[in-house]
């Protein structure tokens, strides 16, 4: 409940500052764009489409997920909130506002894409589902448990990306091959070693991101 | 009555390899008014933000008791109101939002009676439907009051709690801590004449640290 009413706030504020989603919001324009302006007339194969999808995905993640932390450090708020909650409290509403975000923004680009590309035709919309579901919790609580190590620092555009390619490198990888599979229509039962792997990601993720987060709140 | 104390065992604080204060031993109990001074410098902040574990001692710890019951770190925002010149509200929230979510992420009842309470004691109660991003400096000092006192804490830290303030907020603002320190324990950091009048004990921790270097 308590982590639910810093999600409250936290959306509340974003609502009126548009401080996240406005970066996604022209992020996500700007790169399919650029995208539509570079294919031009060629035709591109399915698999290629499925890959960009998880590119622009992981790049607008990086555009707008730190600023769950970044703005309470930019504001100077983070200290208020270390006034009003328990790291735990603090971590899971984080939690439950990136998860909005990523749920949000990758429904609007997988969207777009299905639109704007005639080559992106997924056959197994079940498994997809199942791999989107997994894996946007995935880049939710990375991105967030990031956010929080990044904000401390001076350069935190920088350095955002670059400490999140490797620890999403392991999901995005899955994610392509599971977007793949259900390309070629194959069954979920066929593509459970996946889902498995996505979903131990996510726990191992999850439950990491929880017991360090004490650490990395205090100063 | 059940009594706070705040027990601060050999405290050390470096920043780097600067020594910031050396082995504060003291021990603070309700119903008192502690002051904090020194010059520009001498960790009077650093002191009361490590006493709310808002930053770690390099050496010593601090041991928060209400009663014999000792306040895990986790808990200590239940008990603790802080005040200071770089606390921040939201700025795009109403000074009513604004201790109303407060009081949500906390996980109590939201009192508006003590909210109106507090808003006209610190004659905020007219502008409490407006954004604080409108507020002048001291309007905000006295809406930081009154988020750090709406949950009743036990344990009031307040560091330069007259900065900003004109003459009429000093005033309203020494007589909530003489109200508070009846039943809680109130610290001061400050290096006013007027603030550090109200205390009933005081840290000079300049010269602490000359007579620990000793």
């Amino acid at each position: 409940m308590k982590a639910y009413s810093l999600f409250k706030k936290d959306w509340q504020s974003e609502l009126r500052t548009r401080y996240a989603i406005n970066a996604l919001a022209m992020f996500i324009l700007v790169t399919i764009s650029v995208i539509m302006f570079s294919i031009g007339n060629e035709k591109i194969t399915e698999y290629l489409t499925g890959g960009l999808l998880w590119v622009v995905i992981f790049f607008s993640a990086m555009s707008g997920l730190s600023r769950a932390f970044v703005s309470e450090e930019e504001r100077g708020t983070t200290m208020t909130l270390h006034l009003m909650a328990s790291p735990s409290t603090i971590f899971s509403g984080k939690l439950i506002f990136n998860l909005l975000l990523v749920f949000l923004m990758n429904f609007v680009i997988t969207f777009l894409f299905s639109i704007l590309f005639s080559s992106f035709i997924i056959k197994n919309i079940a498994l997809f589902a199942i791999a989107f579901l997994f894996g946007n919790i995935g880049i939710a609580i990375s991105s967030t448990i990031i956010a929080a190590i990044i904000s401390k620092a001076s350069s935190k555009g920088t350095l955002y990306p670059v400490l999140s390619f490797p620890i999403l490198l392991p999901l995005i990888l899955t994610l392509l091959e599971l977007t793949k599979y259900s390309m070629d229509g194959n069954s979920i039962n066929g593509s459970s070693v996946e889902i498995f792997v996505l979903i131990c990601y996510d726990v191992v993720m999850g439950t990491a991101s929880y017991l360090l987060f004490d650490f990395i709140w205090k100063e | 009555m059940t009594d706070y104390t705040v027990e601060l065992n050999w405290l050390i604080k470096y920043f780097g390899r600067r020594l910031i204060f050396d082995g504060i031993n003291f021990s603070f109990t309700s119903r008192n008014i502690y002051g904090i001074s020194g010059p520009n410098g001498s960790g009077k902040s650093t002191l009361v933000k490590i006493i709310a574990d808002l930053i770690s001692p390099t050496k010593g710890k601090v041991i928060h008791k209400y009663g014999d019951k000792i306040i895990e770190p986790e808990d200590l925002h239940n008990y603790l109101g802080f005040v200071s010149p770089y606390l921040f509200l939201y700025d795009e929230f109403t000074a009513e939002e604004n201790l109303s979510y407060s009081a949500s992420i906390r996980g109590i009842k939201f009192n508006q009676e003590r909210s109106d309470f507090l808003l006209s004691e610190l004659k905020l109660f007219d502008r409490r439907k407006d954004l604080v991003r409108g507020y002048s400096s001291g309007m905000k000092q006295r809406l930081k009051f009154i988020f750090a006192l709406l949950h009743e804490p036990q344990l009031i830290i307040l560091d330069e709690p007259t900065s900003n303030l004109d003459n009429s907020g000093k005033e309203i603002v020494y007589k909530i801590i003489m109200e508070e320190s009846k039943k809680n324990l109130v610290v001061i950091a400050s290096n006013e004449e007027s603030d550090i009048h109200l205390c009933t004990e005081i840290i000079e921790l300049e010269k602490f640290k000359k007579q620990t270097n000793k």
